[in-house]
């Protein structure tokens, strides 16, 4: 069921201020979002001010640079800090996208950073993924065949069917489309959501899994796949530029396809 | 262990324009079926006679009446617009990420356009 506003033990509370050292010229303020599961507080909004001359560019070098020098105790993941590993995804400026890939230059004034959004929150920064994981198992990421592999040579693809994967396996997980999707926050928990539609896509398309019509079989549900309104906010949100949308439109059409 | 909070969602979303279109196609699709139950009522009035229709008519003449009637034709209009965006969408076509919101903003022009038409022949 939608429900469009906060529960109780979730509505945000005005947090403290950690005003720049003094000196600081170039003073950017940034508000990220905090829960301590251990003070049993409701979550707060703490106001950070920071020296751009001592930061590098991105928003995750903002984060490092509280986290470093200010505040030890804010949490967030983070890893391979250029946009592959997926860690660092959450809102920023009212839009998911990796911490790591995104300029403080394109972002406003204020730069307020929530983790990604209708999730449970274990600490500050950090949501707990462990639904989305489940759902990605669900789709059996994995190739699956029925024929016996050659002998003497790896399962071969051609040119032409190895471009038809190109804008799935750049995919690298981060939960910025899903987490961006109205009806996956409202129907999460049988939705899919776009992410883990477009990896379900992702095997479909591949020449090499034989296994398509189960897959399709598997999809072709009210919740699973057709919460799928084309809100779009998916596609406009992917930090890699994906189209997880038109991955999920490709799936609707070849299950209308396999009627005929 | 104490419950875990949820995090912000509608609340720092900065839904982009194709979100609000979606939501606008879905709350058109309700208020057209609220235009359906007063057709229904309007047509009763019709057959019970006169004096009823009299009563129902002159409604509709007032000036919440006329509201009701011309966001109920807007409704229709809008909804018709992004209905066939949905069409497009589900041949496959139309999904380029440069292109959302521009077609975006087309569908309401055109649907401003197509009540604007309207007002017009109803006005002449």
């Amino acid at each position: 069921m939608a429900t469009f506003t906060l529960p109780k033990n979730s509505k945000i509370q005005p947090g403290k201020t950690w005003p720049a050292q003094q000196g600081a010229k170039r003073i950017k303020r940034v508000e990220v979002y905090r829960y301590d599961p251990e003070s049993g507080e409701n979550p707060r909004v703490d106001v950070f001010e920071i020296d751009l001359d001592r930061c590098a560019p991105m928003v995750l070098d903002a984060l490092l640079l509280i986290k470093n020098e200010i505040d030890p105790t804010l949490a967030f993941r983070r890893s391979c800090r250029e946009g592959v590993c997926g860690s660092c995804s959450m809102n920023i400026d009212g839009h998911n996208t990796l911490a790591c890939t995104k300029p403080m230059e394109d972002c406003s004034d204020v730069i307020r950073i929530y983790p990604l959004p209708h999730l449970q929150v274990v600490k500050d920064l950090v949501p707990d993924m462990t639904h989305f994981y489940a759902q990605y198992a669900s789709i059996k990421p994995w190739i699956v065949t029925q024929t016996p592999a050659p002998a003497d040579r790896e399962r071969l693809q051609s040119k032409e069917e190895r471009s038809k994967l190109d804008g799935l396996v750049e995919c690298i997980m981060c939960a910025s489309c899903s987490t961006s999707c109205p009806s996956y926050w409202w129907n999460g928990d049988r939705y899919l959501g776009p992410a883990v539609l477009l990896q379900a896509y992702r095997w479909i398309a591949d020449s090499r899994d034989e296994t398509t019509g189960e897959r399709l079989d598997e999809l072709e549900d009210p919740f699973k796949l057709y919460r799928c309104h084309t809100i779009m906010n998916c596609t406009d949100t992917c930090p890699k530029g994906l189209n997880p949308a038109k991955a999920i439109a490709e799936i609707k059409k070849l299950l209308i396809e396999r009627q005929k | 262990m104490k419950e875990r909070p949820l995090s912000p969602h509608l609340q720092v979303y900065r839904l982009p324009l194709t979100a609000w279109v979606s939501i606008t196609h879905r709350a058109t699709g309700v208020f057209l079926s609220l235009g359906m139950i007063l057709l229904v009522v309007f047509l009763l009035a019709i057959a019970q006679g006169s004096e009823s229709f009299a009563l129902v008519h002159s409604c509709l003449q007032s000036l919440a009446g006329r509201l009701f009637l011309w966001g109920w034709i807007y409704s229709l209009l809008f909804h018709l617009c992004h209905g066939f965006r949905h069409l497009i969408w589900d041949t496959g076509h139309g999904f380029e990420r440069e292109t959302l919101n521009r077609f975006a903003a087309y569908e309401i022009a055109a649907s401003l356009l197509l009540v604007s038409m309207l007002i017009l022949l109803v006005s002449i």
